[in-house]
């Protein structure tokens, strides 16, 4: 048996790493690996588009209603899906609320000493809220857990600034142990140049856009029915394009220590692809009325 | 060993430091001072209330254990939750021997352990309902309760739960007084701050509940603040202020009550004992409602004469009177006591290192005894008490902030002091250097020390810790030969 890939999935909120990363995974079953989902988002919504459920019973809710995470069994929190994909969501609290980044914590030293991540699994992928806020969301990454992280990112600005950031919060886990920068997913939102900019982007930090996911309505489609595109319509091209990401990742081999990029260089590459406009520092703290003087 | 000069005691402080690297040394240098009383204000030679440096093996508490366990948890009929997991609320019960008369889980709560037990789930979903929960559960079970307090340990701090919130609700519901305290354990550098904020909640929830309620009064109304009654202290200082006449409406906050509490802002005179703990709320009184206040010390006779006439100095003449009347009457006791020890105890040596206000405070009551206090520190002091305490200590004594444990068996090592007055902690560590020692926080389970009653005792303990035989015994009887002079030495 191959060793066990732990994967982490990061991105600004909204950009698609739910979607892509059931897709994507879906895709991997399909080719015949066993594969495991672990959703580190209170939100919850990790595991639907493969269990076809509205949300899956979560590791802390389950808890809160036994009275201890020591009262759970492992059976009670996994849950199998399509193609025999095991689900697992963390959970957490409304927000405005306690602490979700201790339920991710707890959930994933919950599914570790239960024994989740057995032998036969080729691959574990944690789908990770938006921002690293805190300790919990790096949970996954932390020794011993996922080994390589993919970005999900588009070519607007904030979503670049997001994946930026993200590589900057890889490097101090990197320096400490083994995790590294595994490659930037595109998730095409129909930008001008998106898939050039992403692969400036990515040399810049030293690693590589591993693919580019058009945009298509497949998806919106297929997560109607609260399925992948690859259940939904297996012959869809869209299909197609997360059947090659998945093989790209099983090839993968490039991981990297990333090499995050100061303000500035992240700006200047904004403004080559006419994302930014250049700054005009005479105009900076000046009100309407003063700029019309 | 014979006193030393100023010089010899800068010396000894800088060959302590000599061991520590740099940084700590610098640090350290600043919490350790000779006495000198031609200063007046201690800033120019004492560093206090700073973070302690990591390593030392530092004495302090936290902000939870200066609310909880000081200034909230002596109060007997309200209940004291500790909002958090187990282990604060475990540990902060009944260590402080803070004695209350009543019935205990009918009206009186002191020596219960209440607490929320958080779980994995309740930090992560929040505390908020568990707490509503655990409100109504306490209604139903102790319904003569009169109050609640919310005491957060740290995690409450950390996941932004809305006590505030909770404890508003469930006050107008109950119809009692629910006092929401963020107490949280990492804020500020010890216990101290924790006292602050705990002032702050009376201030906030309890001290103007009754502004407007009627109230009999008398001329002679006082109140006694920050004695927590350590084996009976307030009960020792109380008499002696009603045998004068004065009326001791509220006890703070040993042995005290709610509604005492309540009532406070409508007495004549605001009586100070643990400044450090309590000034606050003292200083508010005098603002807001103009209560001057007054700091006494009830240790020792000497003391506690020079207090009874400066308390009745604030009254007529009848309390005047009143104060020489008990002073005559217990003089001839204290006589008798200091007849009895001062010549077992005369010139023997003290160092002390306390918390809130006996490393001076005791000083007199030593010297009453012809012992002489030599150094002395506190845990969580600020400058404001060593200010106090320089004009209390002989000149060239040293005085130490926030000792570590280092520092401290040093001193002990190279003064060979004849007792030490210090915590539980520091206990053991000095009795294996075969040093005598008395646990001067909860009074090593005796007491009271308070007033002329407490003196008796105080004198007593002295006297049979500092002349116990057991000293002369902590050599095999094999090994003593050789050693016979260096016994006696020491």
């Amino acid at each position: 048996m191959a060793k066990l890939r732990q994967c982490a999935i990061y991105g600004k909120g909204g950009i698609g790493k739910s979607t892509t990363t059931q897709n994507l995974v879906a895709a991997l079953a399909e080719a015949g690996k066993k594969v495991m989902i672990v959703g580190c988002d209170p939100k919850a919504d990790s595991t639907r588009l493969i269990l076809h459920a509205k949300m899956q019973n979560t590791v802390m809710q389950l808890a809160a209603d036994a009275g201890s995470v020591e009262d759970l069994e492992l059976e009670d929190v996994l849950q199998v899906g399509f193609k025999g994909i095991k689900c697992a969501e963390s959970g957490g609290p409304e927000p405005g609320v306690g602490c979700a980044g201790r339920g991710v914590i707890t959930a994933i030293n919950f599914l570790e000493e239960e024994g989740a991540y057995d032998e036969e699994l080729d691959f574990v992928f944690y789908d990770v809220l938006g921002d690293v806020v805190c300790g919990g969301f790096a949970m996954p990454i932390r020794e011993g857990k996922a080994q390589e992280i993919y970005i999900v990112v588009s070519g607007e600005m904030m979503a670049m600034y997001a994946a930026n950031n993200i590589a900057k919060g890889i490097v101090k886990y990197a320096n400490s142990g083994g995790v590294r920068l595994a490659g930037l997913i595109c998730n095409s939102r129909k930008t001008d140049r998106e898939d050039e900019l992403i692969m400036a982007l990515a040399e810049k930090i030293g690693t590589q856009m591993i693919h580019f996911v058009p945009r298509d309505n497949a998806v919106q489609h297929a997560e109607i029915r609260r399925m992948t595109v690859i259940e939904y319509d297996p012959n869809h091209k869209q299909a197609n394009e997360y059947r090659a990401l998945a093989q790209k990742i099983v090839d993968n081999k490039k991981f990297v220590i990333p090499n995050p990029l100061e303000m500035e260089e992240l700006e200047e590459l904004l403004m080559e692809f006419g994302i930014m406009e250049v700054e005009d520092e005479a105009i900076v703290g000046k009100t309407a009325a003063e700029l019309a003087a | 060993m014979s006193e030393l000069t100023r010089e010899q005691a800068q010396a000894l402080i800088e060959e302590v430091l000599e061991v520590y690297p740099e940084k700590a040394k610098k640090d350290r240098a600043k919490h350790l001072m000779v006495n000198d009383k031609t200063i007046e204000q201690s800033k120019k030679c004492i560093t206090s209330n700073r973070k302690s440096v990591p390593g030392v093996m530092t004495q302090r508490g936290c902000a939870y254990a200066g609310s909880k366990g000081v200034v909230w948890g002596p109060i007997k009929d309200i209940i004291d939750i500790s909002h958090g997991p187990v282990g604060c609320g475990a540990y902060s019960r009944g260590g402080r021997r803070n004695y209350f008369s009543g019935t205990s889980g009918v009206d009186s709560f002191c020596d219960i352990n209440f607490t929320s037990d958080f779980q994995e789930k309740d930090i992560v979903f929040g505390g908020d309902k568990k707490l509503a929960k655990l409100i109504d559960e306490l209604e139903g079970l102790f319904p003569l309760s009169k109050g609640i307090s919310v005491q957060s340990e740290c995690p409450v701090g950390l996941i932004g739960d809305d006590i505030e919130a909770v404890s508003k609700k469930k006050a107008a519901e109950i119809g009692k007084v629910i006092v929401p305290v963020r107490c949280e354990g990492f804020r500020g550098v010890s216990q101290s701050l924790g006292h602050h904020i705990a002032n702050d909640a009376v201030r906030d929830w309890i001290i103007s509940n009754r502004d407007d309620k009627a109230f009999e009064g008398t001329p002679y109304d006082v109140a006694i603040l920050g004695d927590y009654n350590i084996g009976g202290d307030a009960w020792a200082s109380r008499i002696l202020l009603e045998e004068m006449g004065l009326r001791v409406v509220a006890q703070w906050s040993g042995d005290g009550t709610l509604t005492e509490m309540e009532n406070t802002p409508k007495v004549k005179l605001n009586l100070l004992h643990c400044y450090r703990s309590m000034n606050y709320i003292a200083r508010h009184m005098e603002e807001k409602y103009n209560i001057p206040w007054l700091e006494y010390n009830f240790f020792g006779p000497t003391k506690i004469k020079e207090s009874l006439r400066e308390i009745a100095s604030h009254f007529d003449e009848k309390i005047q009177e009143g104060a020489e009347r008990v002073i005559a009457k217990y003089t001839p006791a204290m006589d008798a006591i200091i007849a009895k020890f001062k010549p077992r105890l005369q010139g023997k040596k003290v160092m002390l290192y306390v918390g809130g206000l006996r490393p001076r405070h005791t000083v007199g009551a030593y010297e009453d005894l012809g012992m002489e206090v030599i150094g002395a520190g506190y845990e969580f002091a600020h400058n404001d008490d060593y200010d106090r305490t320089m004009k209390e200590m002989k000149d060239a004594t040293l005085i130490y902030d926030d000792v570590t444990g280092y520092e401290f068996e040093e001193f002990v090592r190279q003064l060979k002091p004849d007792l030490i007055g210090s915590g539980i902690k520091e206990k053991y560590a000095f009795h294996k250097m075969g040093v005598p020692f008395r646990q001067l926080h909860s009074w090593d389970y005796s007491g009271p020390y308070h007033g002329f009653d407490g003196f008796a005792i105080f004198a007593r303990d002295m006297d049979m810790t500092v002349n116990n035989p057991c000293w002369g015994m902590l050599k095999a009887p094999w090994l003593k030969d050789d050693a016979e002079g260096e016994l006696k030495a020491a």
